[in-house]
């Protein structure tokens, strides 16, 4: 048993390592302590439902796990300190051992266990309280069952037989369950394929891919491309793909009447093999009511691990705004507002706040205003909100009649090195990334750049001056461009604080920097992630900031604080996208496992899960109601998201390449997305949005009926002279700017 | 296809001969062949593994080429020093080589001599990165500040326009922003785009025929013209106003020309442009003169495919906001109603009705036609009148008949009697009679096949040419039509839309004559 166990051992270690490189001999210690922070990933989905009293007994059983872990490898020392720490019994683990031993022959016993397996089933889909604690308790695959689980094996040769079988079965059921019951194949094949592989036999497995390789969704094919290249247990070890196909289930959403006939005819046939697959691997999310037709199932699936569980998206999400902080408009005389612009203070009179007063009153679906802590506003944000809301007074209302005017920024002799853009929210200035480890910031206004003067000449400065903001600044400095220097490694995310003053760029050599817009100078290197960081966006209120990257986690931080707040894990592949909801209170991911998550700030659960994208998530866009998500993939679809209930409401066709930016206009009506095609397309918005109908039917099943009306939505489409449009972003006037590299 | 490619990507692995060939540059020898298949199976995985890491930081560099550095930061990720001295370039020059029963393939690395290195001097210091924005744009919304650029490479794709297509969908969206943000304002057209001008305009409006046909060839076909459009418009409608007064007969018709060929041009919006076009095609339909000498030149053919330029702008571009139809229809009703108009007038206005189609035919010139045939017949058969009353009233009649008869031909029922017919139409109708039973016969023979004679009234080529002096062309068997045109054609002046100077005494005729077949049928029909 142990020498089986030698390489599925080795690759947990490896996962380990690789959120915590340095710490080779204790690397489990802190990879719980990660765990602790946030939800773990096979559990994530059932504690977002659950209470933080339900939190405690599955954090238990992780440590559990870790225990038991550690303790096979010997590591008693690591072993007493955890428990200490855990404050567990010493006999906790024991008891604990006992009962895995119990699941892991529980695996044999085939159909006697089916039904215990379907009384689970039906009852976390029917009893949705009910089954987060349950779900917890048995959900949480114990570390030995998951490793060994390959060393269970019939006759290799009988295989494909068993899988034809099963093909032949499903292909002469009703046309109405098919569909349905399709969805088994693929996870069936892989792990079968896997199983064969493990076991070494190795033409076997070649001999099965190749027979049944046809069979499976085009969708899945980037993954078969890497299975293909795997053909022999070591090979096994360092695959993090692999390692996320035995560790997850993969769920499927089946109708109890098709889960029924598969059932039986599994039962009839004594087809052990497949069952066990179906029991250890597969997470059959069993439902009431009509099978879904090979359309709705399409639309869902995709993702790396199946569709995401019905409980994962049950949670409540506050997605409506937060009340904005009522500030006294000043007259809309030309004079003050000249002043204004000059930045001088302004004294506020207590009148005309039209704009203000209209959210006043609270809204439901909102937040409490001190959910998280947020950043008091400076006198400088005051005058930067004032700012805004008089140019949202002029701001030019868009809609299918009236289209915006874009325009287009072109990087020119970047030679392919762009790599990220980002515009600030007045739009005075872009930042771009590159691959030559610079950050370049480029003032679009007249104003040019200029640097704080040094510390013997501020100094000398008379601090009680009214224009004192102006006098620290240094003249002689003053360019259009100023370049940043401190990444060692492509820049791949930029993103500009809401006040101006700092800019986050993130970059291959794993590290996420704060630059100072006053003196342009690196202030902290935020280090955590120890892999390539491919995107990174503040809080739409500043001070916080999200950070996703190669190691499969997204971690929030806090300017000030040099470790992460949070750390979201549950993707199982990069993360590769990041945004924060207009309310702060959520983040978004998107990733290369071809979801998109949403994270509760507050207690780092996850509360979404959205899957249906074909591709890696490189855009992610929420509306400015917060209510509704639009993401973008590499499958060149961008998908619109109801939050509230968790429901795919869109799918925009149109694009022939990956989408890399996603924006929607400044009240919403219009979205525009740019991709590599070289092209800008305006989406109509509002009326992708009013069609929706979400009677309770649909909002409690989930079952997305999506009509394919991307052409009627589609308002435009602008091309550009071989310039991929990699951001876009609305002015406040809801002018469009797009930027891109020239590539000759 | 896609089967064709999953069945490739599955097999492919190195060969067990590449990785002997690999243990020898290392100094291995004798490498067993089990341990060959072994390696090269391992060295295939690994290269996979690496390829699609390598993907990654493509697909996040945002590029659609995989380039050495991504597969440097791959390496990276998985702990692997990379390989150093790799450069991407557009084609990897690999060499084959053959001996001894082995194939090699090999990236050709020549020996560098590092003096040639020092001694040559450094090459020009590659461009920094410099961000544009199209300079059009900033004037679309002029508070918003924008950094003033020339402009950039986004417009010369416009401009040029790969694919016709591309050019229409951008330039329509462009077009629709900038119009709607800010009144037309004048752009600065490039070097190229301003001696692109010029030549077609001087072509146009030149005495090179061959040259001219050319121009509006390129008019009509070019798809970047759109940023000229504006100049074009304001040069035909300048140039038509000045050499009205100065009766110009020739220019004008070289002008309609220009506006039929921008017509024609498939990717150019002309409505933005109406406002200036319209009036100069209805000037040239009803002008009270047009040209010189009324009497002898043929300025009817200009009125009548001036009226044809307004009948197909009315199709095209007439709206339910602007409709253009109904006031042009009104226009030309009310100088037609009105008895102190001129013959020439009366002719253009008749003309522009009976080409917006048999409906207005019907509707308006066919309940008029017996007052009408009152004033020709008070023309024709009066005898005071000037020879040009005469002309006037001739060839009045003659487009009467012309259109009217093939409308009757459908309308009214098969026998055709003079006197009937007379009745219903008065004066002129036993010639209507007689016309509507030819047009019957010729509906019975032709398809319904209309022709449509341009005003290329080159049609027998040899016809048109230019004379130093005299009237060397005059021996057709109708009266040709001298157009007089002063010697200095070269109107052009590098600024737009003044076409026209004094003109200076004759010394150059172009004669041209529209040969009697061509204009019989056009009687007919």
């Amino acid at each position: 048993m142990a020498a089986v166990q030698g390489g599925p051992v080795d690759a947990v270690e490896e996962k380990d390592i690789k959120t915590e490189p340095s710490n080779d001999g204790c690397g489990s210690n802190s990879t719980n302590d990660g765990r602790a922070a946030s939800a773990s990933p096979g559990s994530g989905a059932p504690a977002a439902g659950a209470k933080p009293a339900a939190a405690a007994p599955e954090d238990q059983q992780t440590l559990l796990a870790v225990l038991q872990f550690l303790k096979k490898n010997k590591l008693t020392e690591s072993v007493d300190i955890l428990r200490r720490e855990a404050g567990l019994p010493e006999d906790s683990l024991d008891l604990k051992g006992a009962d895995s031993s119990a699941a892991g022959s529980g695996g044999d016993l085939g159909a006697a266990d089916a039904s215990s397996l379907l009384s689970r089933v039906t009852a976390s889909s029917s009893a949705v309280v009910q089954a987060p604690t349950k779900a917890a308790g048995e959900d949480q695959p114990d570390v030995n069952v998951v490793l060994s689980a390959y060393s269970q094996q019939g006759d290799p040769k009988l295989y494909p037989v068993y899988y034809n079988g099963l093909k032949r079965f499903i292909e002469s059921v009703l046309d109405c369950h098919r569909a349905e019951l399709s969805q088994v194949f693929y996870p069936l094949f892989v792990h079968m394929y896997l199983e064969l592989v493990y076991n070494n036999y190795e033409s076997e497995a070649k001999a099965f891919f190749e027979k049944f390789r046809g069979d499976q969704e085009c969708y899945y094919e980037d993954d078969l491309r890497i299975l293909s290249s795997l053909s022999k247990r070591e090979h096994m070890r360092g695959n993090e793909t692999l390692l996320d196909f035995r560790t997850s289930k993969f769920v499927l959403r089946i109708s109890r009447d098709s889960y029924q006939l598969l059932k039986r005819h599994l039962q009839e046939r004594q087809n052990n093999q497949i069952w066990n697959i179906i029991q250890e691997h597969l997470y059959i999310d069993i439902f009431d009511g009509m099978p879904r037709s090979k359309s709705q199932i399409d639309a869902m699936s995709g993702s790396l691990a199946g569709e995401a569980k019905r409980e994962a998206n049950k949670a409540k999400v506050y997605y409506g705004l937060l009340k904005e902080p009522e500030i006294e408009l000043p007259l809309d005389d030309e004079d003050e507002e000249a002043e204004n612009e000059e930045g001088k203070p302004k004294k506020k009179k207590p009148k005309k706040d039209s704009v203000g007063s209209k959210s006043k009153k609270q809204d439901p679906n909102a937040p409490q205003q001190t959910r998280i802590p947020l950043p008091e506003l400076k006198d400088s944000d005051k005058l930067d909100k004032i700012m805004y809301m008089k140019e949202a007074t002029k701001r030019i209302r868009l809609g299918p009649e009236n289209l915006p005017s874009i325009c287009f920024y072109s990087f020119l002799n970047a030679y392919q090195g762009l790599t990220a853009v980002d515009f600030t929210d007045d739009s005075s200035l872009i930042a771009g990334g590159f691959a030559d480890s610079t950050v370049r910031v480029w003032s679009v206004t007249p104003k040019k750049l200029r640097k704080v003067k040094s510390a013997a000449d501020l100094n000398l400065i008379d601090k009680e001056s009214d224009d004192v903001l102006e006098r620290i600044m240094d003249e002689k400095t003053a360019s259009e461009l100023k370049i940043l220097y401190g990444h060692s490694g492509p820049v791949y995310g930029i993103s500009f604080s809401p006040d101006r003053n700092y800019l986050l760029s993130s970059s291959e050599d794993g590290t996420v920097r704060l630059w100072s817009l006053q003196t342009f100078t690196c202030l902290v290197g935020y280090k955590g992630h120890n892999y390539p960081v491919w995107d990174t966006h503040f809080s739409p209120h500043g001070y916080y900031f999200v950070s996703g990257g190669h190691d499969r986690v997204a971690r929030l931080w806090a300017t000030d604080h040099y470790q992460p707040l949070r750390i979201f894990s549950g993707h199982l592949a990069d993360v590769t996208c990041t945004r924060f909801h207009p309310n702060s209170n959520y983040v978004a991911t998107g990733s290369s496992d071809r979801t998109i998550r949403l994270w509760d700030v507050l207690n780092g659960s996850c509360v979404r899960i959205f899957t249906g994208h074909k591709g890696p998530i490189h855009a992610l866009a929420f509306s400015p109601n917060g209510k509704f998500l639009a993401s973008g993939a590499t499958d060149s679809r961008v998908l619109l998201w109801d939050i509230g209930h968790g429901l795919m409401i869109g799918e925009l066709k149109g694009h022939t390449d990956s989408i890399y930016s996603l924006r929607f206009s400044r009240d919403g009506e219009i979205l525009a997305s740019g991709s590599m095609d070289n092209t800008v397309r305006l989406w109509n918005a509002t009326k992708a949005f009013d069609d929706l109908e979400t009677d309770d039917f649909t909002a409690a099943t989930g079952h997305v009926h999506l009509q394919d009306n991307s052409q009627e939505l589609l308002l435009g489409t602008y091309m550009s002279k071989s310039t991929p449009v990699i951001n876009l972003h609305f002015t406040r006037r809801n002018l469009l700017l797009a930027a891109g590299s020239y590539n000759p | 296809m896609a089967e064709e490619r999953r069945q490739k990507q599955c097999s492919v692995s190195l060969p067990t001969e590449s990785m002997k060939a690999m243990a020898e540059s290392v100094g291995v020898g004798q490498l067993q062949e089990e341990s060959c298949a072994a390696l090269s199976e391992e060295v295939s995985y690994r290269i996979k593994e690496i390829a699609q890491d390598a993907l990654k930081f493509m697909h996040h560099g945002k590029r659609r080429k995989l380039t050495t550095n991504d597969i440097d930061n791959a390496l990276r990720l998985k702990n692997v020093e990379p390989l150093y001295g790799f450069q991407s370039q557009e084609f990897i020059p690999f060499r084959f080589a053959s001996g001894g029963g082995r194939e090699l393939h090999f990236y050709e690395e020549k020996e560098v001599d590092l003096s040639d290195i020092i001694n040559t001097p450094l090459p020009r210091v590659p461009l920094d990165v410099s961000l544009k924005a199209p300079k059009e744009q900033q004037k679309v919304e002029s508070t918003e500040p924008l950094k003033i650029v020339k402009p950039g490479q986004e417009d010369d794709g416009t401009i040029q326009g790969k694919t016709q297509g591309a050019t229409a969908a951008d330039g329509k969206g462009k077009e629709k922003g900038l119009i709607r943000l800010k009144p037309r304002s004048t752009h600065e057209l490039s070097v190229e785009q301003q001696l692109y001008y010029k030549e077609i305009t001087e072509a146009c409006v030149g005495s090179c025929e061959a040259k001219r046909a050319e121009a509006l060839q390129s008019i009509a076909t070019d798809p970047g013209l759109y940023q000229m459009l504006p100049r074009f418009s304001t040069f035909i409608s300048e140039g038509v106003r000045v050499n009205v007064v100065q009766n110009n007969l020739a220019l004008l018709i070289y002008l309609m020309r220009m506006v039929k060929a921008l017509m024609d041009n498939p990717t150019l919006y002309l409505e933005k442009y109406l406002h200036e076009l319209i009036p100069a095609v209805v000037t040239c339909i009803v002008s009270k003169q047009l040209c010189l000498r009324p009497d002898v030149d043929n300025h009817w053919a200009l009125r009548d495919f001036a009226a044809r330029l307004m009948a197909q702008s009315c199709k095209t571009f007439s709206t339910t906001t602007n409709n253009i139809q109904s006031r042009i229809t009104k226009t030309f009703t009310k100088s037609w109603l009105d008895e102190k108009t001129q013959w020439t007038t009366r002719y253009g206005c008749i003309a522009g009705l009976s080409e917006l189609g048999p409906d207005v035919i019907k509707t308006l010139i066919l309940p008029r036609l017996t007052i009408e045939g009152a004033r020709i017949k008070g023309v024709v058969e009066g005898q005071v009148v000037s020879n040009i009353d005469k002309i006037g009233a001739d060839h009045v009649q003659s487009l009467l008949l012309k259109h009217c008869a093939s409308v009757i031909a459908k309308i009214r029922p098969q026998p055709d009697l003079a006197e009937q017919y007379r009745t219903d139409y008065g004066y002129l109708g036993p010639m209507l009679c007689s016309h509507v039973m030819k047009a019957r016969t010729q509906a019975a023979l032709q398809a319904q096949q209309v022709n449509r004679t341009t005003l290329t009234i080159t049609q027998p080529r040899p016809t048109l040419t230019v004379s130093q002096s005299g009237f060397s062309g005059s021996g057709g068997p109708r009266t040709p039509s001298i157009i007089k045109v002063p010697s200095s054609l070269t109107l052009m002046t590098p600024r737009p839309g003044t076409p026209s100077q004094p003109s200076p005494p004759a010394t150059k005729y172009i004669v041209m004559a529209t040969s009697a077949g061509a204009a019989s049928t056009q009687q007919v029909l």
